[in-house]
């Protein structure tokens, strides 16, 4: 792929990546007849909750995507989806601060110590933390291996996003059991790998031993 | 005794709400001169209700009608607030009978005119409150249970009401899944049913119930939280023993059988103690929500000696 190509494609997928939170925007305003319904507050709460975890599988089916498909430059989409997971996750703990406790210190605290699904949600936007700050270049350089072993935080931090979900539900449980599936398949698809490269490996180390020890 | 002029509480109203409901009298307009070539059935057979005012009445703001008939739980018609509206628009409640059993005089097959037609309809105003902890003021227009129910003349042995939701997965798709263990079932001690506030509830707004609401006829408890009041009403029984609805058993440690509002008592997953108002817009600050929704010089007599911490 050229560069030119490459940058179209990119600014496509950023336009794209905030096509939620335009239409929140007209919702919110009301422009042309739209609305959040009866429920504003708790509307923009859960869409932008759905999206940070929609934009979370989605940074982990890069991976897969480029393994199955031999389509290298996925990766080079990777960390502008994986910001767009922080951006709304970060959106929805805003509307959860600002606008439902209005920045009330103590009822949010009590939200965090007391109720688990929100401990959950806000372990997982702490670990969120220093994946979006480390996420330049120049980071990456400077962590070098260790920026990857950082960046595997992503796979904890997905389970507790879903399992903040499954925990919010009221009854209907059948949704978050879907992300939960999905992320199982996106999970269970890296661990087939590994073990592929392990034996990989294994094989080479024996063949290695086994020229080695014929004379 | 009927006043033709008479002004009802909700008719001072604001003005999006004013226009809120022109644009439904517009399309119930519209639905009636569709009526002429058919017998309108689901929403479009709504109708303006002869009703007399009631005692209890809230003299704050009631919701929106778009409010209260499009976000609503109903999960017979799917889990989503708005499923009920979506998906009830066709549902025909005409005919509808309800069964009269267990401990009284006078069991039987109803038809829903033959219920309603010996009492006045009273308008009431009621606060409602949703055990996911957002509230809503609605004008229901309703006859009191206890004068419903004293016509079947229950016994001494009567010492509990059971309601049960029609169970018909053809006409309400929601109950093809199983979300909740079906039929519907909601349960009130014989004291609870025949308090004056507890209202068998048949209007919205002075017209009959569109069907995201219940129709054609549901239960209003204001001081218990809204699941309580169980929906399309097909059958009530008086019963010795206090029977078990539908959330405790999906979750008892989360939903008992008394469900009174309460503030001082948390749902296990998150506070009971502020409610969000709906209508009130995205900037607005949660209310404090009040001990028996605000009912509790009415109705706290009913559980003195009770613990209602353990009876949640």
């Amino acid at each position: 792929m050229s560069p030119k190509t490459l940058r179209a494609m990119k600014v496509a997928v950023f336009i794209l990546c905030l096509l939620p939170l335009g239409k929140l925007a007209l919702e919110a305003f009301g422009v042309a007849g739209m609305s959040l319904g009866a429920n504003p507050v708790e509307e923009l709460l859960h869409r932008c909750g759905k999206w940070g975890l929609n934009f979370l599988l989605i940074t982990l089916a890069i991976t897969p995507l480029r393994r199955l498909s031999g389509w290298n430059a996925a990766i080079r989409f990777r960390r502008m989806l994986g910001l767009f997971a922080f951006f709304y996750i970060l959106l929805h703990f805003l509307v959860y601060a600002g606008l439902d406790q209005r920045f009330a210190m103590q009822y949010i605290v009590e939200d965090i110590v007391e109720r688990p699904y929100i401990t959950l949600g806000i372990i997982a936007l702490v670990l969120l933390l220093p994946l979006a700050i480390t996420s330049t270049n120049g980071m990456m350089r400077r962590l070098g291996r260790r920026w990857q072993k950082l960046h595997r935080l992503v796979y904890p931090i997905a389970i507790l996003a879903v399992w903040h979900f499954y925990w919010q539900v009221k009854q209907d449980i059948l949704e978050p059991l879907i992300y939960a599936g999905i992320l199982a398949l996106l999970l269970g698809v890296r661990y087939f790998y590994h073990l592929q490269r392990k034996r990989k490996q294994h094989a080479l180390t024996m063949d290695k031993k086994l020229r080695s020890e014929t004379p | 005794m009927k006043q033709p002029n008479r002004i009802k509480s909700w008719e001072i109203t604001s003005e999006s709400n004013f226009i809120n409901r022109r644009a439904f009298l517009a399309s119930a307009g519209l639905a009636a001169a569709g009526a002429t070539l058919l017998p309108a059935t689901g929403n479009a057979a709504v109708r303006e209700l002869e009703t007399v005012p009631g005692p209890y009445s809230t003299d704050e703001e009631p919701n929106s009608w778009e409010d209260v008939t499009t976000y609503n739980n109903f999960y017979e018609f799917g889990t989503g607030k708005e499923d009920p509206y979506r998906y009830a628009q066709d549902f025909v409640t005409e005919p509808w009978t309800v069964r009269i059993e267990g401990e009284c005089e006078k069991p039987g097959d109803y038809a829903f005119e033959d219920l309603v037609a010996p009492h006045a309809l009273e308008d009431r105003v009621y606060r409602h409150r949703c055990v996911e902890a957002w509230s809503m003021v609605v004008p229901w227009v309703g006859i009191p249970l206890g004068d419903l129910l004293k016509r079947f003349e229950p016994n001494s042995d009567a010492k509990y009401v059971r309601f049960e939701t029609l169970y018909d997965p053809r006409r309400m798709p929601g109950q093809r899944r199983a979300v909740l263990d079906w039929p519907y079932v909601e349960g009130l001690t014989i004291e609870e049913a025949m308090h004056p506030l507890t209202l068998m509830t048949v209007g919205v707004y002075g017209k009959s119930l569109p069907n995201q609401n219940g129709a054609p006829l549901r239960l209003v408890i204001p001081w218990k939280y809204g699941f309580k009041g169980i929906k399309s009403i097909v059958k009530i029984e008086f019963t010795k023993r206090q029977p078990r609805n539908s959330w405790n058993v999906s979750a008892p440690h989360e939903y008992g059988f008394y469900a009174n509002v309460n503030p001082e008592v948390d749902h296990p997953r998150w506070s009971q103690a502020r409610e969000r108002r709906i209508g009130a817009g995205l900037f607005a600050e949660k209310q404090p929500t009040l001990m028996f929704n605000g009912y509790a010089e009415e109705v706290a007599s009913l559980y003195s000696g009770l613990d209602l911490r353990k009876n949640y």
